[in-house]
């Protein structure tokens, strides 16, 4: 079932891109092009940087939210995530309220402030579970405290820092709307190339070709970082139960100052776009938040901020809805074939699978609904169902990752133990695997609301003209002049991040310790 | 009303876990599986479950062949060496689970759990987390919970390996109790054999995958059937005929085996012999010492035990002598 779905709505529009690339000829077109391998060298420098940025930043966070007993924990913990589930477009637009002129630096900036939650919370994760008893075993042997960070703490955490590494690329390489946002016609990605090619100069496949140059590069990444998960979970099922809290000493309270200041400067761009919603050049002002009623100046939108946002949350509850019902399966699924006889390969591949979506540019796979839906039954390109069902494929591979660690760590024996007790399969499944892993199951799906409400790399391509989401009725705003509409835009992204964050601290509170990896 | 194992062969890959077992329990009997950690006797267990599947061979009850039975329809109730109670049950839930699973009136469920809580010495706990409860209380609610359903086997797993020493043999105690009481039909699994002869009517030796000897506890604690088994049992010392004739004066038809307690001390004793070691025990002292040309442990009161060096008569006592065929 979850593969049906992954074929007809994610496969077969991505291979529709690429026959698409090279029936045309355009491939070869394209990649001859000097202007291509310029864009590639962008992409992939701009994805670099940003990741060495995170890397720095997170790490920091990462001891502080795995290993210390100081004041505020809680606070940053909730802080840190805030702009990982920012839609892109309001980080953008954070970053634009700082360096209105764009440029280079912003966007490393932006692409790093959102993914310093991705390094904290995969690298924090395993960290939190990794025995800290090896730590002083070489203090006791005789290690200074850097070089037993070197040699017993570094090294277990490798596999952690390789899979979050691959990820954070992997997002920045594919980042849409903060490089749109921030770059505009000067600084492109392969991945708002694809958009303005196909967009504003209807280049299909030219658009295709790139596209077919992203999904390479995106797989070879993705294959990376599976071999890296695989060492992780191994180094998972090693985990003592040792305390490894306490209350930090000497000098890693200079990590402890570090980790705050990480977060105080995450919560900069946040602050700045609050206070921009609220200022006007005649002083403070609610004019955006009362114009979110209407329709923009000189009606710029089609509908008004408020039915825009409504439809928000329409396509998120459904995009959420199939996600967790097609995310959830998959888990059990992915369970089951790891506790079964099947060979392994088969559970790496789906699992593998699964994740694609994540890294496969969401541009992409709107830009393929668009090629390939006309061929299905109902007019379904036109259909408003296209939107959720992008953002669904979007949210899957996070419920996934959310859900499936809380499933492999329910102890096999629990089940077993039910199953002698008269428990049907599907019985044993409902009253233990459900139960343990309900309160995951809220947290995958408050996460992956708010990621639905945020999406824009899909949904720009796919919602239609009269039912805009908010991310898109931001986007546009932005891109007309007026006062009144800018003062809208950072309004309606006011309104965004405060539901965001309010969602945030609900899954906080609901997040089992051990949860998943983001 | 019986289990019948027929030439079972578990396998994982190219690794024979278990070969060739035949063993059969009796209605009403309870046989220990004893032997060293790593001998196949937990996945002879799970395959008589149905958690694993004989790669060769049947599993049976009543000369059904269970292979196409699915765990949950087996009607055996599996106690883990740790519980595995369910987490976000309280003990009533637990030990209501099977019951619910077979659809037995809520009424009588709860007649049933106070009855069976009351048997395992935990009357009232109805209402307790489980993760409250201690070690002990909780292996007492996983007792409770397998024999609730009233299986028509019950396969018990180390279940009391992972309790300190003092409460695993007062449990054992009150487990041989329980299980005489609920006229239980059970397989044990153990690699304490203070805990096979405490529990069990009939035992099985297993090592290596295979069933090195069936018989009751006393025939086989004190005729062993090879020297490896011996071993198992705590005979620490194998003596030839001649030789337990000549040293101890005793006349076997095989070989003995010594256990630590074949020589005590004694000043009326036959045998002398020279103290070389002394550990002090719980409530003995056991000795090494040199008798003749051989080295042969021995107990000492913990009364004035002898000191190294010293000059020790020692006697024979039968209770710590194994014997082997030759």
């Amino acid at each position: 079932m979850p593969l049906a779905f992954l074929g007809v709505f994610f496969a077969w529009p991505v291979l529709a891109i690429v026959r698409l690339g090279v029936r045309d000829g355009g491939v070869g077109g394209v990649l001859a092009a000097a202007g291509t391998w310029e864009l590639v060298g962008f992409t992939l420098g701009q994805a670099a940087a940003s990741t060495v940025l995170a890397l720095l930043a997170g790490l920091p966070v990462a001891f502080l939210l795995a290993r210390c007993e100081v004041v505020g924990t809680g606070f940053v913990r909730a802080a840190v995530m805030v702009p990982f589930v920012l839609p892109t477009v309001v980080v953008g637009l954070a970053f634009r309220a700082l360096w209105p002129d764009g440029g280079v630096l912003p966007i490393v900036l932006a692409n790093a402030f959102f993914n310093v939650a991705v390094v904290a919370r995969t690298v924090g994760g395993l960290w939190a579970h990794t025995d800290r008893r090896a730590e002083d075993a070489a203090r006791a042997l005789g290690a200074s405290r850097p070089r037993a960070f070197r040699s017993v703490v570094l090294p277990a955490l490798l596999p952690a820092i390789g899979s979050a590494a691959s990820v954070v690329f992997l997002f920045c390489a594919t980042s849409f709307g903060v490089v749109l946002v921030l770059g505009g016609a000067r600084y492109r990605t392969l991945e708002t190339e694809i958009y303005l090619r196909t967009v504003e100069l209807f280049d299909l496949s030219g658009a295709a070709a790139l596209s077919l140059l992203q999904f390479a590069a995106v797989l070879a990444v993705l294959l990376l970082g599976g071999l890296a998960r695989r060492r992780r979970e191994t180094a998972l099922s090693l985990r003592g139960n040792a305390e490894v809290v306490r209350r930090p000493t000497g000098g890693e309270w200079g990590v402890v100052g570090v980790a705050f200041a990480v977060v105080l400067t995450l919560l900069v761009p946040v602050v700045g776009l609050l206070v921009r919603s609220l200022s006007t050049v005649d002083g403070w002002s609610l004019a955006g938040y009362r114009a979110l009623a209407g329709t923009g100046e000189r009606g710029t939108l089609a509908v008004s901020g408020v039915d825009a946002a409504l439809n928000s949350v329409r396509a998120a509850t459904d995009a959420t809805l199939l996600a967790l019902s097609i995310g959830v399966f998959s888990a059990v699924v992915l369970v089951g074939l790891r506790r079964g006889r099947t060979p392994r390969g088969v559970g790496e591949v789906l699992d593998t699978a699964l994740m694609l979506p994540l890294g496969v540019s969401a541009v992409t796979v709107g830009f393929g609904y668009l090629v390939t839906m006309d061929a299905l039954p109902g007019d379904l390109r036109t259909s408003p169902a296209l939107v959720p069902l992008a953002q669904a494929l979007v949210v899957t591979p996070l419920v996934v990752r959310i859900v499936l660690p809380v499933l492999r760590a329910v102890d096999e024996r629990l089940r077993q133990a039910a199953a002698t007790l008269g428990a049907s399969p599907w019985r044993v499944w409902r009253e233990v695997d459900l139960p343990l892993a309900g309160r995951s199951l809220l947290a995958a799906a408050g996460f992956g609301y708010v990621v639905a409400l945020g999406e824009f790399g899909a949904t720009s391509f796919l919602a239609r003209p009269d039912s805009p989401t908010l991310p898109i009725v931001i986007a546009r705003l932005m891109s007309r002049p007026g006062q009144l509409n800018s003062q809208m835009a950072y309004a309606a992204c006011a309104l965004l991040m405060v539901a965001t964050v309010a969602a945030v601290l609900l899954i906080e509170r609901l997040r089992v310790p051990s949860g998943g990896e983001f | 009303m019986s289990l019948l194992l027929d030439g079972v062969d578990v396998r994982y890959g190219d690794v024979a876990a278990v070969s060739g077992v035949d063993l059969t329990v009796a209605d009403g009997e309870v046989v220990a599986l004893l032997g060293p950690s790593g001998c196949g006797k937990s996945t002879m267990l799970r395959a008589v479950a149905g958690l694993e599947r004989p790669s060769a061979g049947s599993v049976r009850w009543d000369d059904e062949d269970l292979a196409g039975v699915p765990v949950h329809r087996r009607g055996f109730g599996l106690v883990f060496q740790d519980g595995q109670l369910f987490p976000h049950r309280d003990v009533a839930g637990n030990v209501a689970f099977g019951m619910r699973m077979h659809g037995v009136e809520a009424e009588a469920r709860h007649k049933r759990v106070a009855e069976l809580l009351e048997l395992v010495g935990l009357g009232g706990y109805q209402k307790r987390k489980v993760t409250e409860l201690s070690g002990g209380e909780q292996q007492r609610v996983a007792l409770a919970r397998a024999l609730a359903p009233r299986p028509r086997l019950l396969l018990l797993d180390e279940p009391l390996s992972a309790l300190d020493r003092a409460l695993r043999e007062q449990l054992a105690v009150d487990l041989a109790r329980l299980l005489r009481e609920a006229g239980a039909t059970a397989l044990v699994v153990t690699h304490d054999h203070d805990e096979a002869f405490t529990l069990a009517d009939r035992v099985a030796v297993m090592r290596a995958g295979r069933i090195r000897q069936v018989g009751p506890p006393t025939d086989v604690w004190r005729s062993p059937v090879d020297v490896d088994t011996a071993k198992f049992l705590g005979c620490n010392r194998i003596l030839p005929a001649d030789a337990a004739l000549d040293l101890l004066g005793v006349t076997v038809p095989g070989r003995v085996g010594l256990r630590s307690t074949a020589l005590r001390v004694d000043a009326a004793g036959p045998l002398e012999g020279v103290v070389l070691e002394r550990v002090h025990r719980r409530d003995h002292v056991r000795l090494l010492v040199a008798v003749r040309d051989e080295e042969l442990e021995a107990v000492a009161p913990i009364a004035e035990p002898p000191a190294l060096g010293d000059r020790v008569r020692l006697s024979v006592d039968p209770d710590g002598l194994a014997v082997l065929p030759g």
